[in-house]
């Protein structure tokens, strides 16, 4: 396929190229063909940057494709299995990269099958736009063959969708879909192009640049607000700050590193927040929430002064909101004033880009250091404090050598074998929270993972995205046999565009998680959960034409990963664990997160 | 099943697995000895951790544990503008009904801008939920400006309701009470129309059930802000932007061309 080729053979470098032809199809040296809305469509892709877009044909969107293929310097294409990896693929390119990933379908099943992936965008508020083909106009309304409410259908899961019925419009709306879409809090946007719009001939073009005004927000936080933030932090005793994913989205690590540095404070990530400061930072107490450390727990549970950054207060972060951060005054920085005091009051609400906020908090809290001569041991206690829990509360496991792998062990050990910024995907389980317990996070972005909505499947078609955004960096997919198994078709389109990923597979022969919470809450009666039969994942690589391992014994950990790394195409290791093994430490939902279970017992 | 236990089970070489290891902080050092066991996870349990005395109200404000939590709700009207486009009270609808907020009518209707709509929201929410249908609405792409109207907003809403006609002339001076009018008179009902605060019109349908009502229908609330303040932050800006323009008869607005392509753009 010509696309694959493209997708395959493109130098960064040209990618990287400014380009000023947004319209394509009018180069000097060809005759202008007359140019459609489908031409539009992808004329505003290409003016946005846009590099690869990730999809699945059908009747209705076939226009655009054909303007695709037309299109000179437009983006390559990724062919998909099914619609809704194509939506978590365009979802993790957009993470990785921090630009929004595209991905496109047809009308009916195929806008049906991206709502998942869409939701999923919405709940992480990541930077995607969805291209949606839709029945001709004039059937709207009829019932027409795969006519669906598309717009209807995802209203609540977009920051915004629009019907672009108008060939004259579809170029700025397009625009607009996908400058919105990264913009501020980033989120998934969506349009929709019926049939005949896309086929109509139109001379109008994209119209970069255009943005709804307000999302045109002031990125520097209101000055006073500002002020009294930093003299509460000030003031406080036991501050800790709480790094979310906003931080990553508006890159705000250096921001955030160096205020951790200068006031030498604790601090804790949320999950999507996790890199934003390295995980074996000094000051770093990992995660916080259901899974969280025990460190981490303790110290957003004690603080008296929490600043939270970009982070939207999740009930998994805060269990029962009663208990979370229970004494402590909240100073909540976010580019999306909806999110102050939405869950969690808060008393200083800071609505600005991650990164401006932390620095202004920086520096009216470097001038009051001085001012106040305030002493640089000055939370020192606290610190102890901190660093005790963590000695208290170390992230470990029993590992027999004589029983089953422990899933963690194998965690441990592909971080070891891979490089630093390594970027892992998931699917949505223990797997999950193994991988991210037990791999030491060092860097922004290297984390891509179903957060708020917790769409088992993301993984794989999420290690493909992040592969095509990413070619250069090694891409770890984390999967459970149940997970797994929802989108392990894509396994043909990493074979078929060759990428090279590795996806282990912590087999449990169960929905482990499930499993989990019916032996910790409905007595341990396994309804749907435990599978009589598994099928084999690595003759199913094979098939795939993926290379597929299998282990289950300590020996054989470190050689087999180090192989399926080394194997030069995406591989599968069937990674057999202990069937037993559970997820702590452990909040249960609601709880209250000092009251952290270290195993069942607790609970 | 599928398990294997070929000869990478017997293999007793781990350093590999050693070699990873190493750097971990020697914490999965027990594999050069299986026979050196780990522990699970350690340390002091729910009941011998210290664990905070505060606490926060179900709405995430932090309280004094002795104290009842009580954040009472208000009724409030919210205004705001939006574009006058297709889809625009099917979004503010849903976003009503997804995040649960407890509106007690949504009005929505023309401006003196073409180009822009107002809708009014009565609400019941505490202050936080009030705080946050203002956001939750500002969001929107559509949604131009939103406000909370003060107390002293002028409101109004319309009641028409049709009752049985067997005591016409009390139904008359009911009607006369309220400021209503008589819109219809027919052998059987009497149909009338009341306008007022949505507690007159409270007080007038329960007036009317003494004579039996039959039907009922109520407008919800419309309102704008008292005297020369202006309901919403973007009015006076668009009031002044939608200005007829002499030469074009078209409205002058810029800022929301996109919502007809035709307006002329030349003059700003
Ligand atoms: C699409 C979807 N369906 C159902 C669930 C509910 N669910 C959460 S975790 C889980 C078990 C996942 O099992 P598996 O992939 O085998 O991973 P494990 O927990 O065993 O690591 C299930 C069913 C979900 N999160 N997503």
């Amino acid at each position: 396929m010509s696309e694959r080729a493209r997708t395959a053979a493109r130098p960064t470098e040209e990618a990287a190229e400014p380009r000023d032809d947004d319209r394509p199809e009018s180069s000097d040296d060809q005759p202008a063909e007359p140019a459609t809305g489908a031409d539009a469509a992808i004329a505003a892709l290409t003016a946005a940057d846009v590099e690869h877009v990730f999809g699945v044909q059908g009747g209705a969107i076939m226009p655009v494709y054909d303007a695709l293929a037309n299109a000179e310097a437009g983006p390559s294409h990724v062919t998909m299995a099914h619609e809704q990896a194509a939506a978590h693929a365009a979802d993790a390119y957009g993470q990785v990269t921090g630009t929004p990933g595209v991905c496109m379908a047809t009308s009916g099943p195929g806008a049906t099958n991206l709502v998942t992936g869409i939701a999923d965008a919405d709940m992480d508020s990541d930077p995607f736009v969805a291209l949606t083909g839709q029945v001709p106009t004039e059937f709207l309304g009829n019932d027409a063959f795969q006519e669906t409410d598309t717009v209807g259908v995802t209203r609540p899961i977009t920051k915004e969708n629009y019907f672009a019925g108008d060939a004259d419009r579809i170029g700025a709306t397009v625009s607009e879909a996908v400058e919105l879409a990264g913009t501020g809090r980033p989120g998934p946007t969506l349009v929709d192009l019926p049939k005949d719009a896309t086929t109509t001939e139109t001379d109008a073009g994209p119209e970069p640049g255009r943005l709804p005004t307000y999302y045109d927000a002031p990125e520097k936080a209101d000055e006073a607000a500002v002020e009294a933030a930093a003299e509460a932090f000030a003031r406080a005793e036991r501050p800790v700050v709480l790094a979310g994913g906003g931080v990553v989205k508006a890159d705000a690590a250096p921001e955030l590193r160096a205020f951790v540095d200068a006031f030498d404070v604790p601090v804790v990530t949320t999950m999507p927040g996790i890199g934003s400061v390295p995980e074996d930072h000094e000051r770093c107490l990992s995660w916080a929430g259901m899974h969280g450390t025990g460190a981490a727990n303790m110290a957003i549970s004690h603080t008296d002064c929490l600043f939270a950054i970009g982070t939207r207060f999740d009930d998994r972060l805060t269990g029962g909101v009663e208990t979370f951060a229970p004494g402590a005054e909240v100073i909540h920085a976010d580019i999306d004033a909806a999110e102050i005091s939405k869950n969690v009051e808060a008393d200083h609400a800071l609505v600005g880009d991650a990164a401006a906020v932390i620095e202004q908090v920086h520096e009216k809290l470097d001038s009051r250091v001085e001012a106040a001569d305030t002493s640089s041991d000055r939370h020192a206690d606290w610190r102890e404090q901190c660093r005790e829990w963590e000695a208290e509360y170390p992230m470990t496991y029993a590992a027999p050598k004589d029983e089953p792998v422990k899933p963690q062990f194998v965690v441990e050990v592909a971080d070891e074998a891979t490089p630093d910024d390594a970027i892992v995907t998931t699917g949505v389980g223990q797997h999950q929270m193994w991988a991210a317990q037990y791999w030491t996070y060092r860097d922004p972005r290297c984390w891509v993972s179903s957060h708020g909505l917790g769409t088992m499947g993301y993984g794989l078609p999420a290690a493909i995205g992040a592969k095509v955004a990413a070619p250069d960096r090694e891409v770890v997919c984390f999967e459970g046999d149940g997970s797994f198994l929802m989108t392990v078709q894509e396994l043909s389109v990493a074979a078929r565009e060759n990428l090279d990923i590795t996806v282990v597979v912590l087999n449990n022969e169960a929905i482990g998680m499930v499993r989990q919470w019916q032996d910790a809450f409905f007595e341990g009666r396994h309804t749907a959960s435990e599978y009589g039969w598994v099928p084999e994942f690595e003759p199913i690589a094979e098939a795939f034409g993926a290379k597929g391992f299998t282990l289950d014994h300590y020996d054989e950990v470190a050689d087999t990963l180090e192989a399926a790394f080394d194997y030069d195409g995406p591989s599968v290791v069937d990674a057999q664990i202990d069937p037993r093994e559970n997820v702590y430490p452990m909040v249960p939902s609601g709880g209250d997160n000092s009251g952290f279970a270290l195993s069942e017992e607790q609970l | 099943m599928s398990r294997r236990n070929g000869e990478a089970a017997e293999a007793e070489d781990a350093a590999d697995a050693d070699d990873a290891d190493d750097a971990e902080d020697g914490a999965n050092s027990q594999f050069a000895d299986p026979s050196e066991r780990r522990e699970g996870l350690t340390g002091p349990g729910p009941d011998d951790r210290p664990r905070p005395a505060e606490r926060r109200s179900k709405q995430g404000v932090r309280i004094d544990p002795e104290a009842e939590a009580s954040h009472p709700a208000r009724r409030t009207t919210i205004s705001a503008l939006v574009k006058h486009e297709p889809g625009v009270l099917a979004e503010v609808a849903g976003l009503v009904s997804r995040r649960q907020f407890d509106i007690d009518s949504l009005t929505v209707g023309p401006t003196t801008n073409p180009e822009t709509a107002r809708m009014t929201l009565t609400i019941e929410e505490p202050e936080p939920g009030v705080r946050q249908v203002e956001k939750q609405l500002e969001k929107l792409v559509p949604v131009i400006s939103v406000r909370e109207l003060g107390r002293d907003a002028v409101r109004r809403e319309l009641a028409v309701l049709k009752v049985h006609d067997d005591r016409p002339a009390a139904v008359e001076s009911v009607v006369e009470m309220f400021d209503g009018e008589v819109l219809d008179a027919q052998p059987g009902t009497v149909t009338v129309e009341v306008t007022g605060s949505s507690a007159e019109v409270d007080r007038a349908v329960e007036a009317f059930q003494r004579f039996g009502v039959r039907e009922l229908t109520r407008t919800g609330t419309a309102a704008l802000a008292r005297g020369n303040e202006w309901t919403t932050h973007a009015e006076e800006e668009r009031y002044e932007r939608q200005r007829i323009d002499p030469r074009t008869n078209r409205a002058t607005d810029q800022s929301t061309t996109e919502t007809a392509p035709g307006a002329p753009t030349d003059d700003d």
